[in-house]
This record gives structure tokens, C-alpha cells and sequence, in this order.
């Protein structure tokens, strides 16, 4: 028996915080998800007809005024958050709101519901890029005669067209740091940079600082939008984008685990969850939504370094899911149902589908997998965030949402095709997540009974 | 987390060891000789032409090839500039382990725990695209004209390259790691936080070993820029190795460095049954945030204070007791100590708060005097100095000081080494934004 069995605390869920293109919240969330609707449709931020794909899962500005969300003493800053960082914010508003916490960001001035030096923030982010518009017109003065740039006229008057906060717009871990600071969050804190695996990474952190007694409660999970310039550029790069041209059906080309998948669909977003010690939740009376039973990570090797094949992946990623199954002291055979990445490029849906079959054999085929990539795309450092969020809910609700796009999914033996929402009597229920570069996290949550 | 005096082989955990790349060598001798000898990395900017930008020079690597250290330097043919210094650092680590010749039990419990930041961008074409997808009619970039241009000027290796996991990778391929792996990036604190998460995973039973640390580089033409904006760079006009000036009453900010920092932890358990030699003992370590501004530290140090005192709290360390000797538990504090004007003397008091009249007997030094900042990989490095403190009886001093700031009153290792016989250190690093991190390493008794 591993040392922290000695003094593992029960650690449960108390608040759902997922920002995705249904809006901001598990309400919007889960009502599209049940549904069958997608939130893919043409990007309409910049003219994408460029670019390998020009859908995406976006949130509408009517979805998400930050502004609104943060306390009017906090407005200011908001000039200061990137878009990754405007979704954080707006997840962990709502999973404070959720679990019915007090905090300097639900009401300032008041008595705060667990004590700032007790709650730890753990959100995982991504790379970040500049602002295009922002940072070419800083540049139009330093240009060369051929239109390219000149560094030495920028390093004496260009660079000073750009605010002298530019740089904290950018940095990944300013996700946890305004959040910290709106909600005021005094224990450990962390920023996860792994890419889809980052959420579910946080989450296990946040798992780890509560059992050995650093925190009581830690908002927990990630956030991202690859829906820029750089970010859609370094994901065709990848490989990992299903080509989509002007007009052509963006929900249909996402197809997890199908026979014929050929890549993902961007979105923006990402989930909080306020993860919190069974005692706690029991001292202020609130019913919790999930128990967080068991977490695992690995690394999986590679064959092309950076991660982006994964054809050796699936015993590591069957070890993190076993490990999580350890950790959680849950046999193979109680999970009811399973969510995993989930993201429609053939390579990860082979290893996910590959590390199912070794850890649930026969039963494989039986087990419903959840695949949300149709309705709010892959949301890069928030999509196992999302994931974690949409299990829990599972749980709560004792439903699986409806499934889209997917026809026929005979080579890999899921349980993944389109299908309508319907009941379901769930105990347990799984989350992987193995992201670009080869880190995978397994979570199993338990329903409260 | 259990007291220290509970801990059993399985929860101790040990360092076994260690590697950098850093501004003053590329391996441990190397680097410890130049910081005894109270040198500086400094020099003008050769990554770019800086000559016109507030801050013309940094701390940079000179002469490394990565090359030298790689089993098989064709799969790493595109790694950045950050994922070679990791396997640079991390191949010296892996070797003083002798987890070449002493192998690990089980692949899938070696995991790996680093603070390592992004690549870097690949300047001239990036800012081309950027310039010349500029629409001057609507005032805005053309998306089109950008997607054709970034396509074409951007080269699809060197842009995964730049993803903050790259290193991670690149290391977990070099050695055959399979287990936990995570990559934080905490700004200037993350291979501290790497560092104390990877103890508590091994202590935790998740793992038998961890290859911890950093690396990083933001010497680029954005990097620069972007902490000229905020006015955190040093932007002397002298001598650059004069730059630097933790402490000091003429400290005007940091000079940025680059490099890597890596150890390996294990499990005490781990590391007797493969024969391996234990170098320290990590036994504490304290992670905090000080929820109160984007842009300034919280004045009063609260958050650095309780970094400290969760770190030394887990290290059942009284920081108002004396030992045997009469002289304070902890023996050198390696400063996060930038050599700016708010990170110095908050720190300062921090130390204050934590161990009150005892502050002062306790040497505090900041190598940043003389490696520069190494950003996410700086934690990682002066953890490195601390083991190597402990096992010289040296302390690295703080180059640079000659005018006493009233507000920073404590004893900072002033200019020369000095002999002391250290057992117990805190590593302490701070990030922008808030999030702070220490660590506490003794020497390794059985």
C-alpha cells in the first residue's frame, strides 16, 4: 500500500465551471449537450477561408462579457487578459457560483466560505499567443523596405507602441493568477501546460496538495482557445485538424473514433472545478456533485519525440487508467461509462481505443464513451477540464448526452456512434485525456450515493 | 504530509542527481568554480541585435552543443534551443544517477516533473507574417493573407517545438521515462514548483523516480521587448556584469539569463536498492499564491512567507529554534533575489516574517547576481547550489553589493564565498503574477 493510503482524505466535486461555445456554465452545457447540438460553425473573428480548417466551437461575445463577470473593482484588469485567460476567469465565477462559495470575487467585503490560505487554484494553460492585430500595428513603423521587420527601429521607438503590460496578456500562468486574485485563492498554485492533458493534470494536482493536507478546497482545471492565427497554424502543422474549407459542415467532419475520422475541430473554452475534502463540503451543507475517486498520469512513449504519433501509446495510457482505478480502489468492471478525449484524429483514437481494449477486454464494445469533440470541439489545455465537468454532470444526472457525427466506429470496437441522449444508471465513470507530446491523465469520479 | 521523523525509505526522498547548462559552464565543476570565484555571465546580446533595444545585454550559454550529450542526436534534430539546454542538464543528471549502469525497476514509475517554458518563436518570419498580412485600409490584419504567409514563412517543426511540453518530451524519448509526467509554468517559479510536486508524487507512492527541473530561454526579440515594457530589466549602461545587483541600494532590475537546471529525485527506498548514492534530502517544500496584484508583489510578503513556512512546516523546522550550536535550523537561503527594487526588499522581509530575530543569522545569497535570471529554469539551478553548498561547506556569494539598502538588512553573502558549514537550505523562487514556491534540501544522513 502506497504512503498516502495511510492518510488519504475523500476528496468530492462541489461545483461545475465549463465555459464552451454554449455559453458560460453547465446549464447551456448540458442542455446542448443532451440536445445534440453543436456549437461548431465558420469562425467569424478573422476571415479563416486561409486556413486548413475554418470551423470552430467559439463562444459568441453575447456568451461572455468579462466585464460583467469580474467585480466592478476588477474591470480595470480585464484590459490585461487574453482570451485563454477571459475563459478561465469566467469558468471559476461560475464553479464558485455553483458550489455556493463566498469569495472576494462573489462578494466583496464579505466573510469568505473556506479561508484563502485553505484553497489552492491548479488551472491548466496554453501557449498563448501575441495578439496579430495588436502586435502588426506596434510593428507598421518598423518596417523594412521589402515590408519585413526591422528590430533596430523597434528596439528604439516601435516596441513602445505596445501597452507595458503586453507581455502579462500572455503568460500561461496568469490563468491562475487573476483567478487567485478575484477569488482570493492563498494556497498552492499551479499552472499545468500540457496540452489536452493539462485540465485533467490539474485536477490530479489539486488531488495531491488536498490529501496531503496543503488545502481544503482548489479550483481545479483549464482553459483555451487555439482559435488564432498561430494556434490553428501550429495544430495543421500537427496534423491534427480535419480539413474543413469555406461551407462545408464543420460537426460532420469531427468523428471520434469513427471508421473514417481524419482529424478535430478547434473550440474555445475550458471548465473549473471547485474540488473540495468530503468534510468540508459535509461542514457547509452542500451536496456535492461527484465524489473525485482516483487519478493516474503517464507518459507515453513516442515514436516521432514531440508526440504527435502515438502508435506505441496505449499500454501507458492503459497503465494511467489503471493506476487511477488503483487509486481510486475501483475494479475495472464498475465503470459505467467513459469520457475520453475523444478528439477525431485517427492516431489518438487508436491509442485511447487501443488502452480501453486492454483495461476492459471483452466488455469494451459495451461501455458508452462520451464524445463531446462535435458539439464543443477540442478546447487544447480546457478540453479534459470540459471532459471532467460533463462526467460529473453524467453522474449528477444519471444521463449520457447525446452523441454526434460519429456513423460507424467497427475498426476500433467502441461505443461511440450518433445516438439521442437517454437515462442511464451510473456508478462510475471515467475520464481520459492523452494530449499532444504524449502526457495522459485518467480520473475516475464516483457518483455521491 | 507526514512529520520528517515519521518517513520511512519509501517516503523519503533523495536527490541523486544533478546537471545544468547554465551562462558560466555546462557542467557541475565548471559552473560551482566560476560561482566561487564570484563571476558573471554577462555580456552584450548576441542571440539578435539588440543594440538599439533599453537593454543591450544578458546572461546567455556560450558554446553549447547539445549534440554531446544525446544518445542519438538525429531524433532530437529539431529541438529548440530550450529542449537542448533540458537534455543537456537532464543527460548529466541521468549519468551522476548511474541510472545508466543502475537502472530504474519499472519504466513506468520513472516520471518527470519539469518547469520549463515555451520555445522560441521564430522571429523574422513570424513578424514578417504579421507585418505583411497588415490590411492599412481596415486597420486590421487580413486572416487570409496571414494563413498564405504564415503557411509558407513558418516551418511546422520549429513551431511544435515551441509548445511549453517540448522538453518534456524530448526528455521522456532520451530516457525511456513512462511514468507521471506533467510541465508547469509558473513564470520564474516553475522548476521550484516542479521540483516540490515531484517530491510529493514520490512520496505520494505514485512514482519511484522523478527527473525534476527546468529549462528556459527568453532572450529573443520578444522576450526582451516584452519585460523592457514592463521595466523589469536591467538597463545599465556599464559594465554588464556590474548589472546584476540583488540587494544592493543601485539594483535597477534583472538581467535575463538561460539554461537548465535538472536532478533526479528518488525514493530513498528506491535509490538504496539499485546502490545508488543519495547526495541530499528533500524535506519540505511550500507552494503559495499572493492573490493581490497582476503587476506587484503583495508588500507586506505574505505570500513568500508562506511559501517558506509551509516548506519548513513539512520539514518539522522550527524557524524560531536554535540548534545544539546555537545557531538558527536553517543554515543559507538562496535567494529568489532578482535585482529588482520590489523583489529584494519584499523578500527580505518575508525572511523577516518567517524567522523574526533569527533573520539575520541566517546567509541569504543570490546567484542571479552572477548567472542572470534563468526564468522558469532559475529554481531549478539554485536548488543545485544549495546540495553543492551543502556538500563544499561553501556558500555562492552576491556579486555586485557595495551600497547597503536600509530595507534590505540581512546578511547576503556580500561579494566573496564564504566557508560555512551548511546542512539545511531554502531555495525560494517567486513568480510574476503571484505564485510562490520554496524548497528545503539537508544533507542525507542514513
Amino acid at each position: 500500500m502506497s504512503p498516502i493510503l495511510k492518510s488519504k482524505r475523500r476528496i468530492v466535486i462541489t461545483g461545475l465551471g465549463p465555459v464552451t461555445g454554449f455559453g458560460v456554465g453547465i446549464d447551456p452545457l448540458w442542455q446542448g449537450l443532451c440536445e445534440g447540438r453543436s456549437a461548431i460553425r465558420a469562425i467569424s473573428a478573422f476571415d479563416p477561408s486561409g486556413f486548413y480548417s475554418t470551423v470552430a466551437a467559439t463562444i459568441a461575445p453575447e456568451q461572455l462579457d468579462i466585464r460583467a463577470i469580474v467585480p466592478k473593482s476588477y474591470r480595470k484588469a480585464t484590459k490585461v487578459m487574453a482570451r485563454d485567460i477571459e475563459i478561465a476567469v469566467a469558468a471559476a465565477g461560475s464553479a464558485v457560483a455553483a458550489a455556493g462559495l463566498t469569495t472576494r470575487g462573489t462578494h466583496e467585503g464579505a466573510a469568505p466560505t473556506i479561508a484563502p490560505e485553505r484553497v489552492g487554484c491548479h488551472i491548466g494553460a496554453g501557449l498563448i499567443p501575441a495578439d496579430s492585430d495588436e502586435l502588426a500595428s506596434a510593428m507598421l513603423s518598423c518596417r523594412t523596405a521589402d515590408g519585413g521587420f526591422d528590430p533596430g527601429e523597434w528596439g528604439r521607438t516601435g516596441m513602445n507602441n505596445l501597452t507595458p503590460l503586453w507581455l502579462l496578456k500572455y503568460l500561461p500562468n496568469m490563468l491562475a493568477c487573476h483567478v487567485t486574485i478575484i477569488h482570493d485563492c492563498q494556497g498552492p498554485s499551479n499552472t499545468l501546460t500540457c496540452a489536452e492533458a493539462s485540465g485533467a493534470l490539474s485536477i490530479g494536482e489539486s488531488m495531491r496538495v488536498i490529501r496531503r493536507g496543503d488545502a481544503d478546497a482548489c479550483l481545479s482545471g483549464g482553459a483555451e482557445s487555439k482559435v488564432n492565427y498561430m494556434g490553428m497554424l501550429r495544430q495543421t502543422f500537427a496534423n491534427r485538424l480535419a480539413r474543413v474549407a469555406t461551407g462545408d459542415d464543420g460537426v460532420a467532419a469531427v468523428r471520434p473514433f469513427d471508421d473514417s475520422a481524419s482529424g478535430t475541430v478547434l473550440g474555445e473554452g475550458g471548465g473549473i472545478l471547485i474540488t473540495e475534502t468530503y468534510e468540508s463540503a459535509q461542514r457547509r451543507g452542500v451536496r456535492a456533485v461527484a465524489e473525485l475517486a482516483g487519478f493516474a498520469a503517464r507518459q507515453c512513449s513516442c515514436t516521432d519525440t514531440v508526440g504527435v504519433e502515438l502508435a506505441d501509446a496505449p499500454g501507458d495510457i492503459a497503465s494511467a487508467i489503471e493506476g487511477a482505478l488503483d487509486d481510486a480502489q475501483t475494479p475495472a468492471s464498475d465503470i459505467d461509462a467513459i469520457v475520453p478525449l475523444g478528439t477525431g484524429i485517427p492516431t489518438v483514437d487508436r491509442a485511447e481505443a487501443g488502452a480501453l481494449r486492454m483495461i476492459f477486454g471483452e466488455r469494451t464494445a459495451q461501455i458508452p464513451l462520451v464524445t463531446l469533440a462535435p458539439h464543443v470541439g477540442i478546447c487544447g489545455a480546457g478540453a479534459s477540464a470540459i471532459a471532467a465537468c460533463v462526467a460529473a454532470q453524467c453522474l449528477a444526472q444519471q444521463r449520457l448526452p447525446a452523441r454526434l457525427s460519429t456513423r460507424s466506429s467497427t475498426t476500433l470496437a467502441v461505443d461511440a456512434a450518433a445516438r439521442p441522449s437517454c437515462a442511464a444508471a451510473l456508478r462510475t465513470v471515467l475520464v481520459t485525456a492523452t494530449g499532444m507530446g504524449g502526457q495522459s491523465a485518467a480520473l475516475v469520479l464516483r457518483s455521491i450515493s | 504530509m507526514s512529520q520528517r521523523a515519521d518517513r520511512t525509505p519509501r517516503d523519503r526522498v533523495v536527490v541523486s542527481g544533478m546537471g545544468w547548462i547554465t551562462p558560466l559552464g555546462h557542467d557541475l565543476e565548471t559552473v560551482w568554480g566560476a560561482l566561487m570565484r564570484g563571476e558573471s555571465g554577462m555580456a552584450p546580446i548576441t542571440r539578435f541585435d539588440a543594440r538599439t533595444f533599453p537593454t543591450t545585454f544578458a546572461s546567455e550559454v556560450k558554446s553549447f552543443d547539445a549534440r554531446a550529450f544525446m544518445k542519438d542526436a538525429s531524433i532530437h534534430a529539431t529541438a529548440g534551443i530550450n529542449s537542448q539546454f533540458a537534455l543537456g542538464a537532464a543527460a548529466q543528471a541521468w549519468k551522476q544517477a548511474a541510472l545508466d549502469v543502475k537502472p530504474a525497476r519499472n519504466m513506468r514509475r520513472v516520471g518527470i516533473y519539469l518547469g520549463a517554458g515555451e520555445g522560441v518563436i521564430d522571429t523574422p518570419n513570424y513578424l514578417a507574417a504579421n507585418l505583411k498580412a497588415w490590411d492599412a485600409a481596415a486597420g486590421k490584419t487580413d486572416g487570409a493573407v496571414w494563413a498564405k504567409l504564415g503557411h509558407s514563412l513558418l516551418n511546422a517543426a520549429r513551431e511544435i517545438e515551441q509548445e511549453p511540453n517540448m522538453p518534456l518530451a524530448h526528455i521522456a524519448r532520451e530516457f525511456g521515462a513512462r511514468g507521471p509526467a506533467y510541465n508547469c509554468l509558473t513564470a520564474c517559479a516553475a522548476s521550484t514548483q516542479a521540483l516540490g510536486e515531484a517530491t510529493s508524487i514520490l512520496r505520494g507512492g505514485e512514482a519511484d523516480v522523478m527527473i525534476a527541473g527546468g529549462a528556459h530561454t527568453m532572450i529573443h526579440v520578444l522576450g526582451v521587448t516584452g519585460f523592457n515594457r514592463l521595466t523589469a530589466l536591467s538597463t545599465s549602461t556599464g559594465d554588464p556584469r556590474t548589472a546584476s545587483r540583488p540587494f544592493d541600494l543601485g539594483r535597477g532590475g534583472f538581467v535575463m539569463g538561460e539554461g537548465a537546471g535538472m536532478v533526479i529525485l528518488e525514493t530513498l527506498e528506491h535509490a538504496l536498492a539499485r546502490g545508488a548514492t543519495p547526495l541530499a534530502e528533500v524535506i519540505g517544500f511550500g507552494s503559495s499564491a499572493d492573490s493581490y496584484r497582476i503587476t506587484d508583489i503583495e508588500p507586506t510578503g505574505r505570500g513568500a512567507a508562506a511559501a517558506m513556512l509551509q516548506a519548513l512546516a513539512q520539514a518539522g523546522i522550527d524557524p524560531h529554534a536554535r540548534g545544539a550550536d546555537g545557531r538558527p535550523l536553517v543554515d543559507y537561503i538562496s535567494a529568489h533575489g532578482t535585482g529588482t527594487k520590489e523583489n529584494d526588499s519584499i523578500e527580505t522581509l518575508a525572511v523577516k516574517r518567517v524567522f523574526g530575530e533569527l533573520a539575520k543569522d541566517i546567509p541569504m545569497s543570490s546567484v542571479k547576481s552572477m548567472l542572470g535570471h534563468l526564468i522558469a529554469a532559475a529554481g531549478a539551478v539554485e536548488f543545485i547550489t544549495c546540495v553543492m553548498a551543502i556538500h563544499r561547506g561553501m556558500l555562492p556569494p552576491t556579486i555586485n553589493y557595495t551600497t547597503p539598502d536600509p530595507e534590505c538588512d540581512l546578511d547576503y553573502v556580500a561579494n566573496t564565498p564564504r566557508a560555512a558549514r551548511v546542512r539545511t537550505c531554502l531555495s525560494n523562487s517567486f513568480g510574476f503574477g503571484g505564485q510562490n514556491d520554496t524548497v528545503c534540501v539537508t544533507a542525507f544522513e542514513s
